[in-house]
């Protein structure tokens, strides 16, 4: 019975981790695949190369060098601006999210290195309430852009949202003026803006920052728009073909640079940062 | 006799006897004036009534009135010698936004916007003012022809939001705001938008970064649509109802008073009794009067000054506190 044995230390093990099993279907292409074999992959499925949502931390780890990011302003919190209240009031929505996701907010920001080289890393997390931007997720996008700006570090978000905050309202809103002005003011400059979309982009943040980027890079299949399918679909009163706004519809329209599969991501943005400010001009400058 | 909403209907029935009467005494010997006139002041306390305690959910209504001016009847009623301009030079015209220059009070101006059609013919030309891409790209073109030849430029909100259709995310809707968003926030000339109707969403701040934002009083400016909203949070088998849309349109704070609480817009121009469309003139005359005040204020400032506090001001909205 060793064998019996052994897939019960393994689930004991790895109980605290991943309590919803250690097989997982996959969402692409429906095939049961074993989940250690996914995470080895970077959460890219091995059968159909499906990239499953990620956390933010988890980008982190293969963006940056590690222990390399140091993440700020991690104590910026929302209020309840609109007194919001639906099944519960939003600032206990936000509390249960905090203990759901292990984050504080549906961003984060910080200093790190990729292949030794500084930059700002923004990144979003889509299980913080769909990774929705209100004033916390704009302030610190536009404190990102800011920071990027001052040390002359290129700036890399990775998007991965609903879009606006509806709790927040035009609060929620007026964070897509905010965070597009402060990326304004980065493009006056030569400090490289790296956008990287995520599945699923949605809403405010296409439509502000996450389109805006010098260079745009999307995930494969990833969903990306303005938006979103049911809506048009709604709207229309058609059905959608298979592939719209998939990240290669929006490369096929002239939207992206490039889509780019996660294990090759880290690698093609040191190469267009070595490019575009090598590191010999950065570092005297 | 016009277009009433629901909770005009005591008013309806009102003003409707008074024309009646008012016919009736043409061709009659009898003198009902007094009747007439005491009628006619009744019909004036209960629109003050029935105006001074709107609710969220009335306003947008309001908003959305299908007599409500849209931007080229203020074109039309404020601005001389307009020149409408057109097309993206890109891809194509977008009926959904207006734009051109012309001259208010002897100054020229660029003046953009959203627009409407009146009736069904015009509403499906018009897209029911929900601009494409084109629209947005149309927009931003002549706003920089309004800073190459340092006009200041107007701009008139009223959409229920950017087109969600399969052309307009081909072409790129989504950069398209962002593009306005970005631009319009550096523009070295002074922008002073107005919310004459709807603002919905996304695809109503793309033409709203500016250096003074204003509402008509009775508009709506919000994030999401209180039906948008309603099917969201309530999502329960069967119809939502007025009452839901009502419930949402109170949580989200979307009416003049309440932004202008929350200083995310400047001011709030206020209509006439019984709302914008029953005195166009009226209206017209005092959203001029806004534009060529605030333009005075604006024009004092150096183009950089203007450029800086357009940023300052856009940088502080939120809210958050640090724990």
């Amino acid at each position: 019975m060793a064998w019996f044995k052994k897939k019960k230390e393994v689930k004991a093990e790895k109980k605290v981790k991943i309590p919803e099993g250690l097989w997982v279907k996959c969402d692409s292409c429906r095939e049961i695949i074993y989940k250690r074999e996914i995470e080895k992959n970077l959460n890219v499925c091995p059968k159909c190369n499906y990239h499953f949502r990620i956390s933010a931390h988890e980008r982190i780890r293969f963006i940056a060098d590690e222990d390399s990011f140091v993440e700020m302003d991690i104590e910026l919190e929302t209020t309840n601006p609109l007194n919001f209240q639906d099944s519960m009031p939003y600032i206990t929505r936000i509390e249960e999210n905090k203990k759901k996701s292990g984050l504080n907010e549906a961003v984060i920001y910080g200093d790190a290195l990729i292949k030794q080289r500084p930059v700002v890393l923004a990144i979003m997390d889509f299980s913080f309430m769909g990774g929705s931007m209100g004033s916390v997720v704009g302030e610190k996008i536009a404190r990102a852009a800011e920071r990027a700006l001052e040390k002359k570090a290129p700036l890399i978000t990775v998007s991965s949202s609903g879009g606006a905050r509806m709790q927040e309202g035009m609060f929620s809103l007026m964070q897509m003026a905010k965070v597009s002005a402060a990326i304004a003011r980065l493009k006056e400059t030569d400090v490289l803006y790296i956008s990287i979309l995520a599945d699923p982009t949605f809403g405010g943040v296409t439509a502000s920052f996450a389109m805006l980027g010098d260079i745009i890079i999307a995930e494969p299949k990833s969903l990306i728009g303005f938006a979103g399918p049911r809506v048009i679909e709604q709207t229309i009163k058609q059905q959608l073909p298979e592939n719209f706004q998939r990240a290669e519809f929006l490369l096929e329209h002239g939207m992206i640079d490039m889509v780019i599969e996660r294990k090759e991501l880290k690698n093609t943005i040191y190469k267009l940062i070595e490019h575009f400010m090598p590191a010999n001009i950065a570092n005297s400058s | 006799m016009g277009y009433y909403l629901d909770f005009e209907k005591p008013l309806e029935e009102l003003e409707y006897k008074i024309e009646e009467l008012k016919k009736l005494s043409d061709g009659s010997e009898i003198d009902i004036a007094s009747e007439i006139r005491s009628l006619e002041k009744k019909a004036k306390n209960l629109r003050s009534e029935i105006f001074s305690k709107l609710s969220p959910w009335h306003k947008t209504l309001l908003a959305r009135h299908p007599e409500r001016p849209y931007t080229l009847d203020y074109i039309n009623m404020i601005v001389e010698d307009f020149v409408e301009l057109h097309g993206d030079r890109r891809f194509a015209d977008d009926p959904a936004v207006v734009g051109g220059i012309g001259k208010i009070d002897g100054i020229a101006m660029v003046i953009i916007g959203h627009q409407k059609g009146r009736g069904t013919r015009e509403r499906i030309i018009r897209n029911f003012g929900q601009p494409n891409p084109e629209g947005y790209r149309k927009a931003l073109r002549l706003m920089k022809l309004a800073e190459r030849f340092r006009k200041p430029v107007v701009a008139f909100i009223d959409t229920p939001g950017a087109y969600p259709g399969m052309g307009a995310e081909e072409r790129g809707q989504s950069e398209a705001i962002a593009a306005n968003l970005m631009e319009m926030s550096k523009l070295k000339t002074p922008i002073i938008s107005i919310v004459i109707g709807e603002g919905g969403s996304g695809g109503a701040l793309a033409m709203s970064v500016a250096d003074r934002l204003y509402m008509l009083q009775h508009s709506v400016y919000s994030v999401i649509s209180p039906e948008g909203c309603a099917a969201i949070l309530w999502r329960k088998n069967g119809d939502l109802g007025t009452e839901d849309f009502a419930k949402a349109a109170d949580a989200l704070k979307l009416t003049a008073e309440d932004l202008k609480a929350f200083k995310i817009i400047d001011d709030i121009i206020l209509e006439p009794l019984g709302g914008a469309h029953r005195e166009p003139e009226v209206m017209a005359k005092t959203i001029k009067e806004y534009i060529l005040k605030a333009l005075e204020l604006l024009k004092t400032k150096n183009l950089a000054r203007l450029v800086e506090d357009r940023y300052k001001k856009i940088r502080k909205i939120g809210s958050i506190v640090t724990v």
